[in-house]
This record gives C-alpha cells, structure tokens and sequence, in this order.
C-alpha cells in the first residue's frame, strides 16, 4: 500500500486549515476592543459585558436552552424506539413508510420541514409559541437519535437477549436491564446531538416559533441583519466553546465505555 | 351476549398486543407530525390568498347542501409556471447544489482519503476534529464567514498586506461567496461517510493492483473510487438534497441577484404572506427531491443492515 505521502499531509493541513480558521478568526475578534471586524484594537473583554447586559439575548438563551432540554430528551425517548423498531421487530406492516419518515427529514430542506410543519399547527389553530417549536425540533431530532440506535443495534449481540427472555424475563424487563445498559452510549450520543440540533436550529424555529418565543439562532439571525458585531461573535464564542467541551465531554465517555467492554 | 364480550377484547388484543403499541408511538408521532403537515401543504397550495388570518380560503365550503362543495385553484401553480423568477430560481437552485456536491467530494474525498491512510494513532483525533464543525452552529459558521469575505474584510485585509492585490476582491454577495458557504458548511456531511467507507476498504486490493503492475493513479480510479462508490453516493446525497432548499447561506453570504428556492420560499411565507404560492413553492421542490431522497433512503438502509 502507498504510504501516507506528501499529498495527504497537504490535503489535511488545507482541509483542516479552511475548516478551522473561519472559528478562530470569529473567537479572535471576540475578544477585540474595536467595534471593527478588521482593526484589531487590542485584547478586551467588553463585548462579553455588554452580552451578559443584553436582555433580549439573556431571554432568548433561556427559551432556547429550555426547548433543548425538553425536546431533546423527548426524541431521545422516541428515537430509541424508533431505532429498535427498526432493527429488532422484523417486518411489520408499514415497514417502508415508517423507514421513509426517518430517513427524509435528515436531508429534506428545512424550509420545507418549517412550512409544512407550521401550516398544520395553523390548520388546527394551535397557537405559536415555545410548545410548538419543542414539538417540531422532536419530529427532526427524533430521527438522528432512531439512526444512531440503528448503527449501534447492528453490531448487538442478539443471544443475550435471547437467553434472558428464555430464562423469563419479561420484554420491557429485558430492554430495561439488557439492551438499554448496553446502548447507553449510543442514547447518551443521541441526546446530545438532539440538544446541539434544537440548539443550532434557527429556519424551523422561525416558521414554527410565535411572539415570545424566540430562540437565541433567531435572535442572532437579526443581529446579523442589521451588521456584523464583536457583541455576536461574543455569543457565538459562548456557543462553540459549549459544543466544544460537550463533543469531548462525550468523546471521552465513549472511549472509556469501549475500553471496559 | 356472552359470545360478544370475549370476542371483543381478543380481537382488540391482536392488534393492541405489546408489539404493536411499541411500533405505534413513534409511527404515529412521524405520522401526525411530519407526513400529516404534507397534506396540508397540498391542500392550502390549491387554496387562494385572502386577507385574513389564516390568509387563504378553504377548500371545502359548506352550503346548503349536505355536502361540501370542493374549491380548488390552480392559480398557484399557473402563476408559478407564469412568472419566470421561479423557473429561474429552481434552475439557479439546480446548478449551486449540483456545482457545489462535485466541489465538496473533490475537496471531502480528499480529505476523507488522507485521513483514512493517516497512522492509526491519529485517526481518532483527526475525525473529532471533523465532527467538531458538524456539531457546531451553522448559523455562526456562515456568520464567520461575512467578516472574512466583506470588501473591507479579512481576506482582503490579508491579500493586500501582502501585496498580491491593490483593488480588494468583490466576494461578498455574489455568488463565489455562497459557493464558498456551501462548501464549508456542508464539507462534514461529506467527509463522514465517505471515511466510513474508505476506513473499511480491503487495502489488500489496491496491493494486488499494485504487485500486478498497476500504476498508483490507476489504481487510484479503477479500484480505490469504484469501491468507495457507496461512500460517494451517501455524501452526494446529504449534501444535494438539503442544498437545494438552502436558505441561511444565499441569505446571509449571497447577493440580490442570487436566486435560490429556499429563498424564494422564504420571501413568499414572511414578507408577501402569500402561504398558498409559498406551499405551492414546496410542493413542486418536493417533488423534485423526492426521488433522490428515495435514493437516499435506499442506501442508508443497505449500508446499515
């Protein structure tokens, strides 16, 4: 096999290079005293003030971290379910519309998710607000969870279940002590990826969120509609370092579960 | 009398045993909240704009008859097919995501490729250093951009403090910007599957290419990329399909002359408030992915089982 030649290690400094400096530029000028983008001004902390003084922001975090928590874990129950559905029922009646629903709202444009979804609350004259954000962000983020269930229900070691049941245990008991424990990792992954994808949500948000609902990515957005700030690159700073330590957090996790399996 | 209280429940019990109820709840949630809300898409496309809220008329009218009488209008789709700027921004759609997906596979295969052929040791951290963008806000992805592309922004900055350029680039708000946004934000969604794919790869095949007397780069385009097809594929799809509704990025990094359908559909919901023009919008963009996202759903449900 050729080896790990120059070529690759120019591919990765470029990739890596285009997929990072964007971030670090952002964190940089955060930190800028100038109101100016380009003009570094020297090192300052008060656009984080200025963010922490900002109530319209502050309300937004909340309503936004609130319909994360919930609607994450909602999908995460859900998409569990799914998940197993999909792997451990066989056929059922319906089988390819179920596996269709899962699979189309990961790629389906989120313009057309966001319409769709707000037509119908519309039709059945539920009013706009932080339930009917929570309840779209559970529909999308349901779906990611069923898949990672998936993947991980294909390398599962079916006897054990088997030989539980055998001994008398019931299905739910079975789940509950046996397959659940063992999926964990890939529950817990599905969770935090359901959070940064309510998180992170801002045209779903739009079409399904009413007045006093408004969620920190909206909010951002008429930020940035109105000009780029230090102010914005503040929160976006709070923002990936959030994910960031979350990534690890769970990455480690992760490993440390592989190495005593 | 007595023959009717045992029938009953056995007959409910089929089809409410343990089973079933498992698969019903979330059958129905996807039911009554992602096919469901279609329907109705469908249904106000061929309903008429009115001022009043809902602003659109209803499809059945209830007269004096026992029945409803059906009122449906093409109107939406007739104007759609009538004023070019549709047919121009589904088009103008069409080409950023085809011209985008063979961007990001050029640039993600590349990427994917290295890192598959990295030391074992460094993989690991490698691809956490690929999910970590994934994961984080696309809305502050494409924002970061803005500062760097701006005529009085960093790249410009940079290029002619260095003295490659004395008149700073136009990038902002043309197009080359929301190709640049495209390809950023989606480039994960690429590099993903494809290293999944070419983790796994038999490197035993491309040694027996090579003992046979193939050279690298042939080996590279009658072994490596046929074998990685699926990869391919996977990516192409992830990165197409949502491309093609795209909103954010032709919003915030696009100009006024970049059309694109999201947009477009974005503009007739919040600022004409024409829903039954914007669902008709949807309706065709659905139809148009519908076979991709078919696709998808095929090669997804082959990689995972």
């Amino acid at each position: 096999m050729k080896k790990f030649g120059n070529f690759n290690i120019v591919a990765l400094v470029v990739g890596f290079s285009f997929l990072y400096i964007p971030i670090i530029l952002l964190i940089l000028f955060s930190f800028n005293e100038s109101r100016l983008v380009t003009v570094w001004g020297g090192f300052s902390t008060k656009w984080y003030v200025e963010l922490m003084q900002n109530q319209g922001i502050k309300d937004a975090a909340w309503v936004t971290i609130k319909v994360a928590f919930i609607s994450s874990t909602v999908a995460t129950a859900l998409g569990t379910i799914a998940g197993l559905v999909m792997t451990r029922f066989g056929n059922f009646r319906g089988r390819t519309l179920f596996s269709g629903m899962i699979y189309a709202p990961m790629v389906m444009p989120e313009v057309i998710i966001g319409l769709s979804i707000l037509l119908m609350f519309v039709t059945l004259a539920i009013d706009r607000g932080m339930l009917t954000v929570t309840l779209a962000h559970i529909t999308f983020s349901m779906c990611y969870v069923a898949v990672i269930i998936q993947s991980r229900m294909s390398s599962y070691d079916d006897s054990i279940t088997e030989a539980a049941l055998d001994l008398g245990c019931t299905p739910f008991h079975t789940f509950r002590l046996i397959t659940l424990p063992i999926i964990m990792p890939a529950v817990v992954s599905g969770w935090l990826l359901s959070f940064t994808l309510s998180l992170d949500d801002l045209v779903i948000a739009s079409f399904a969120s009413g007045p006093g609902a408004t969620t920190l990515p909206m909010k951002i957005y008429s930020m940035v509609r109105l000009g780029v700030t230090p102010e914005i690159n503040a929160v976006s700073t709070i923002l990936v370092g959030l994910v960031t330590l979350g990534v690890i957090t769970a990455s480690i996790i992760g490993r440390r579960q592989k190495n005593t399996n | 009398m007595n023959i009717k209280e045992i029938q009953i429940p056995t007959f409910l019990k089929r089809i409410f045993n343990g089973r079933n109820t498992v698969i019903s709840i979330p059958y129905l949630w996807l039911l009554f909240l992602f096919l469901f809300p279609f329907i109705i898409v469908l249904k106000i496309s061929f309903a008429q704009p009115v001022l009043a809220m809902p602003p659109y008329t209803d499809l059945l009218k209830w007269g004096e008859s026992w029945w409803p009488t059906i009122q449906a209008s093409f109107d939406s789709y007739l104007f759609l097919f009538s004023d070019s700027l549709y047919i121009h921004a589904y088009l103008s759609s069409l080409k950023i995501a085809i011209i985008s997906t063979i961007l990001t596979l050029i640039i993600g295969y590349s990427i994917a490729y290295s890192v598959a052929k990295a030391p074992t040791q460094w993989r690991a951290i490698l691809l956490m250093l690929i999910i970590l963008p994934f994961w984080t806000s696309f809305l502050i992805r494409v924002y970061a951009w803005i500062g760097i592309l701006k005529t009085e922004g960093l790249l410009n900055l940079a290029l002619t403090t260095i003295g490659i350029i004395d008149k700073p680039l136009i990038i902002m708000n043309t197009d080359l910007a929301v190709y640049i946004g495209i390809v950023y934000s989606y480039l994960p969604f690429m590099i993903l599957p494809l290293y999944a794919n070419l983790e796994k790869m038999d490197m035993s095949l491309l040694e027996a290419a090579a003992d046979l007397g193939c050279r690298p780069l042939k080996t590279f385009w009658t072994v490596t990329i046929p074998l990685s097809l699926p990869g391919i594929l996977a990516g192409c799809f992830l990165v197409f399909i949502p491309v093609m509704g795209e909103f954010v990025i032709p919003d915030l990094l696009g100009g006024s002359e970049t059309l694109m359908i999201g947009k477009v559909l974005w503009g007739e919901f919040f600022y004409n408030r024409d829903w039954p023009v914007a669902s008709a919008v949807a309706i065709i963009l659905l139809a148009i992915l519908v076979v991709p996202i078919m696709f998808y759903q095929k090669s997804q449900e082959k990689a995972i089982s």
